[in-house]
């Protein structure tokens, strides 16, 4: 009486799903080839465990690398014990990347965390109620938007985190961490309306499904429905999208150090050692290149990590 | 926050004191549901009235775009926004018909609950099957997680389904299409309502599992003593289920009775026609099935007479100009609108009417073939 194999009509096209027989052994559930993480995006997650495990730990560990006898305008490179060698103040440029991996990781988690937190519920909202809401709520993604992300930045960095010649002419130096924050919630703003739209659009498709309808008519409440029903379905999606924004928010950044309003000393970040380091490109080119490389390397990873997101996530690529 | 709990549980007692056990459990009233759309209104629901007892059985019948999906949202309340809704709708002697979203979330899920057509969709594929189901009994029922685990646990064995305890732990795209509808059951059933719609409830599953999942229904229904209104396309999943029996076409009820009552004398010429389309195993092999030629109305400017009448072989031109109302004096119970019933002498002359001039009042044609009544194109091929 009771079906023992899923039936013909409506098994799922994809791998074959296990047979229901108490001591069968679990069949080994193979995923098909554009969901697998593979090497590339092993090699991603490698790069970026680096990323990440050396930008909290070598700044604890090395407290004070500075060379002795560094001398501005002569390479460094090789002196044994400094492998990436050292910048004209004489620091440690392994500690100088890691320092600026804190800071350029912090500045793109944060925009995007701010971007996902925000961004993210006034999407589920404009999506999920639709009508006049969405009209309004999507006109301010829009306006969002429309305001050049630099010129922003540029701004509000200007207006609330610069240093300034006070009314006694005394200079104020402003903190470092106020100039991160004012960085962080400059690019978050920027980060909002782009993760808004991605939720939004996620939000529109995932709502009109049945087992909403199937969730209200079980007496759910909108705030529910939206939480336990509809995000966890939209949640791939702003995750990918959340991935690049990092990457983006990084190479902002760094723009922005090369405009003079990126961190502010003592914090550096991958932007702040380029822009250091551009003057003497002539003659000591690493100074360059080694922030050049992390931040090249660590867009390249989180990009490519994003599409293996995307991919393992859409349920039309996973033949369900 | 467990008090406020607790008082939201309380409230809901309050809501609800015992509803008297006498007078029907659904009493609805002329209701109209009209979609506001660009080309105007369309008349999905047009004056529906109908009843229904604590523990029975309705079976609403008609055709893709008969409306009979949107009659049961409509009582349920669970339409979309561009929608206007009138009429009266009682339940258990409570008027819901004018009701807000607010109101109406206090009867969904422990009063009238709902099982759709598409179990692939209509469970979230990305939640375990077994939190689908404890999520509005935590919810309604205020009860701890380990009582609601149990709860579903027995629920889904009285659905039918094995091993239980492991299906609660995965997810909706690990079962088969006919487990999933049986899930469904579940989550309807967690909470006992005391009326479920079924909307379409086997439509999408194989041809093997259909009865079963109907025999599930009727079992768990007579085990709760709980009323359905089972919506099909199909008279054959009706015939045998429903105490009741209705009709739609159009947005209207054609006929309504007694579902034996309404096999037997059939008199709308729309139910005969469905009835005829069902293919039959004492048929011999190769009969011509009798599909109902043309398409239903346009909602948006339905015809001015009976809304069958263009693909009515029985039409006249009584049937163009005025609409005749649903009406119960010629068979006590037995409710259908039609001039010109079937099996009656004023229906058989105007077949032999139309048959004669080989076309019908509607300008539709029509002529027998072998033993059968051939209609619109199947005419002399």
């Amino acid at each position: 009486m009771l079906e023992q194999s899923p039936s013909p009509a409506v098994a799922p096209a994809g791998p074959p799903p296990a047979t229901p027989v108490a001591d069968a052994p679990k069949e080994k559930f193979v995923r098909p080839r554009s969901q697998r993480i593979g090497i590339g995006g092993w090699l991603a997650v490698v790069w970026l465990a680096i990323v990440l495990v050396s930008a909290v730990v070598i700044p604890m560990v090395i407290k004070d690398a500075a060379i002795p006898g560094a001398v501005s305008g002569q390479g460094i490179l090789k002196v044994s014990g400094h492998p990436l060698g050292g910048d004209n103040a004489g620091n440690d440029m392994i500690l100088q990347l890691a320092k600026g991996a804190r800071s350029s990781l912090l500045v793109g988690l944060g925009a995007v965390l701010i971007g996902l937190f925000i961004g993210g519920s006034l999407g589920l909202i404009a999506g999920y109620f639709r009508g006049r809401i969405d009209t309004a709520l999507s006109s301010f993604f829009n306006i969002l938007l429309a305001i050049p992300q630099f010129v922003l930045a540029v701004a509000l960095v200007s207006a609330l985190a610069n240093d300034s010649i006070g009314n006694n002419g005394i200079p104020v130096v402003v903190s470092a961490h106020r100039r991160l924050f004012v960085l962080i919630f400059a690019l978050g703003i920027v980060a909002i309306p782009i993760l808004a739209r991605i939720t939004r659009a996620n939000t529109l498709q995932w709502a009109q499904r049945e087992f909403v309808l199937a969730a209200r008519a079980q007496g759910a409440k909108n705030r529910r429905i939206m939480v336990r029903e509809v995000l966890p379905n939209v949640m791939p999606a702003m995750f990918s999208i959340a991935l690049l924004g990092i990457a983006v928010a990084m190479v902002a950044e760094g723009g922005l150090s090369i405009l003079g309003v990126g961190v502010h000393l003592p914090n550096v970040s991958w932007g702040s050692l380029i822009s250091a380091g551009y003057p003497f490109l002539s003659t000591q080119p690493y100074l360059v290149f080694e922030p050049i490389v992390c931040l090249f390397l660590t867009v390249l990873s989180l990009n490519y990590l994003g599409d293996v997101v995307r991919a393992r996530f859409d349920v039309r690529e996973s033949a369900l | 926050m467990r008090s406020f709990r607790r008082s939201r549980a309380r409230r809901a007692e309050e809501r609800f004191p015992d509803a008297p056990l006498d007078g029907p459990l659904l009493d609805v009233n002329e209701i109209r549901t009209y979609f506001k759309t660009e080309r105007g209104l369309v008349r999905a629901v047009d004056g529906v009235s109908l009843t229904l007892e604590r523990g029975k059985t309705l079976g609403v019948v008609g055709e893709s775009g008969s409306g009979k999906s949107v009659l049961s949202r409509s009582i349920m309340g669970l339409l979309p926004s561009n929608v206007e809704r009138r009429g009266s709708i009682r339940f258990e002697g409570r008027e819901i018909g004018s009701a807000d979203t607010e109101t109406m979330r206090q009867y969904w899920g422990t009063q009238m609950s709902m099982v759709f057509q598409d179990p692939m969709t209509s469970l979230n594929p990305v939640m375990r099957v077994g939190n689908q189901i404890t999520e509005s009994l935590k919810y309604h029922l205020d009860v701890s997680s380990d009582y609601a685990d149990e709860t579903a646990l027995a629920l889904l064995t009285s659905v039918g389904i094995p091993e239980a305890e492991r299906r609660m732990r995965e997810y909706p795209h690990q079962l088969s299409g006919g487990m999933r509808q049986r899930v469904m059951i579940a989550i309807a059933l967690a909470c006992g309502p005391k009326l479920l719609f079924a909307d379409e409830p086997t439509t999408a599953l194989d041809v093997t599992v259909q009865a079963q999942i109907l025999e599930l229904l009727q079992a768990q229904q007579r085990e709760r003593f709980m009323a359905v209104v089972l919506v099909t396309h199909d008279l054959g999943v009706v015939a045998g289920r429903a105490d009741d029996t209705a009709v739609m076409y159009a947005g209207q009820i054609v006929e309504h009775a007694r579902t034996r009552e309404l096999f037997t004398h059939t008199s709308h010429p729309y139910t005969e026609a469905l009835l005829k389309s069902i293919p039959k195993l004492a048929q011999p092999s190769h009969t011509r099935l009798e599909a109902i030629s043309g398409r239903p109305p346009d909602l948006v400017n339905p015809p001015a007479g009976c809304k069958f009448a263009a693909r009515c072989p029985y039409a006249q031109p009584r049937c163009l100009e005025s609409e005749p109302p649903l009406d119960d004096t010629a068979r006590p119970g037995h409710a259908f609108r039609c001039f010109f019933p079937v099996g009656t002498d004023a229906g058989r002359d105007a077949l032999e009417r139309n048959l004669t001039a080989g076309v019908t009042a509607s300008g539709m044609r029509v002529g027998r073939e072998g033993g059968q009544i051939a209609t619109g194109s199947a005419v002399g091929v």
